[in-house]
């Protein structure tokens, strides 16, 4: 491959890397406040959080980066860069996936840590920061880890509404070299490197949050 | 937000056809993934690591790469290996062999989440080897593992709309020809949405009863 097509495989990187990390920031929030607001004293905020979740993991992401890319913007006349709207797209897709495991960890904290702060006049927010989440982090790790592969492998998605992501860009080289057993590998193998490097991250992650909570 | 029930009404048949191809992608897929999984679990209980090794490393390899790669991969680069396949039968292969990498994993916990009693029994009774897996271990296997499976056919069918990408016109491709010659996106795009909910939560209302009847 010429040094032209390398260059255009590197944008491609550089574009999942940020679609990666932009995605994964708002999933993990829209996760934590879904998450946090399926296990809330209040009916209705456990209904709302409740019919998010359901539904973006009940239907396929590809259908809902079609809908964030042509339903939302003329339907409240946004006009969103592609990188924000795949952003939008991945985010709450996978953070409705997120949303589980945050609750899976609270539920998970042994109740009589919650009745503690309770005892001790703790106010909920002062429970749920001071006492579940300390708890319940360390033990979202794994799981995260695992969906942070997913979301990487759902960022090349995006490269169907012609965003020059890794897997688009490969196609582009693709079209240019008019041969493809070798840009494909390629590409496949920089996926490969980023989830090991990602998983490898998390791990680190991991460890740490434990020794602190030691 | 403009709502045409016209256009909904005018997408139906289109729908019906996506429909159509959607559940038979799944189907097929589903039933590579399964026999596939089931082999590439039996292989890495090989007693050589010469088995082990490759067949580990490659379904880690492909279980940790796009989907969407992997179909342009196979798309693109078996007709250049002079097999030329429709993009149909390309897609389940690949829906197929990279949900296989799941399902090992799930046959796997389920083989060794046998009672060694059992093995022990087996080999107490003098049965051949072949007969232990066959009458001892797999049935207990595989009734552990149908729920874990059933989650699979379910994240399957929410990525058959990826074989858009590759030209086969499930329900998502069928969504955009429609889309394209009407300029009508939100009607189409919530219909399969709404198709999508509807498929998952049957699938998992069957699931629940399949694994109530199998507890039994």
């Amino acid at each position: 491959m010429t040094t032209g097509l390398w260059e255009l495989v590197l944008t491609g990187v550089w574009t999942t890397v940020q679609l990666l990390v932009l995605s994964a920031l708002l999933g993990a929030a829209v996760a934590f406040v879904a998450g946090i607001g399926r296990v809330h004293r209040w009916w209705a905020v456990r209904f709302l959080a409740g019919f998010y979740t359901e539904v973006f993991r009940g239907t396929s992401a590809l259908v809902m980066i079609f809908w964030v890319f042509f339903v939302l913007p003329p339907a409240f006349g946004w006009q969103l860069v592609p990188l924000w709207a795949g952003t939008l797209a991945l985010g709450l897709t996978y953070g409705a996936y997120g949303a589980e495991i945050v609750r899976g960890a609270l539920l998970a904290v042994d109740p009589a840590q919650n009745e503690g702060g309770i005892a001790l006049g703790f106010t909920p927010g002062q429970r749920l920061r001071r006492i579940l989440l300390p708890q319940a982090v360390p033990e979202m790790i794994p799981p995260f880890s695992n969906l942070l592969v997913e979301l990487l492998k759902g960022t090349a998605l995006v490269s169907v509404m012609g965003m020059g992501d890794l897997a688009f860009s490969g196609n582009l080289v693709r079209l240019a070299l008019q041969e493809s057993a070798e840009i494909y590998t390629y590409v496949l193998l920089i996926y490969f490197v980023i989830a090991f490097l990602l998983t490898r991250l998390m791990r680190g992650l991991e460890t740490r949050l434990k020794a602190g909570l030691r | 937000m403009n709502w045409d029930w016209d256009a909904v009404r005018d997408f139906m048949p289109l729908f019906r056809d996506g429909l159509v191809v959607t559940l038979q992608a799944l189907a097929v897929g589903s039933l590579i993934a399964f026999t596939l999984g089931l082999v590439w679990a039996l292989l890495m209980r090989a007693p050589t690591r010469w088995v082990r090794w490759p067949v580990g490393t490659v379904t880690e390899f492909v279980r940790d790469t796009p989907l969407l790669v992997q179909l342009f991969f196979l798309f693109y680069v078996l007709p250049e290996w002079g097999l030329t396949l429709s993009a149909m039968t390309t897609g389940v292969m690949a829906i197929g062999l990279h949900y296989s990498t799941y399902t090992m994993q799930v046959y796997r916990a389920g083989i060794e989440g046998v009672p060694p009693g059992q093995w022990e029994a087996a080999i107490a009774l003098n049965l051949s080897r072949a007969r232990t897996w066959r009458a001892v271990i797999l049935p207990q296997a595989v009734r552990r593992v149908v729920p874990a499976l059933g989650n699979y056919v379910i994240a399957m069918l929410k990525d058959t709309p990826m074989l858009m990408a590759i030209t086969v016109l499930e329900m998502l491709g069928r969504a955009r020809l429609f889309s394209q010659a009407s300029f009508r996106f939100t009607e189409p795009l919530t219909v399969i949405g709404v198709a999508f909910i509807v498929i998952s939560f049957l699938a998992s209302v069957l699931l629940r009863t399949l694994e109530r009847r199998l507890v039994r």
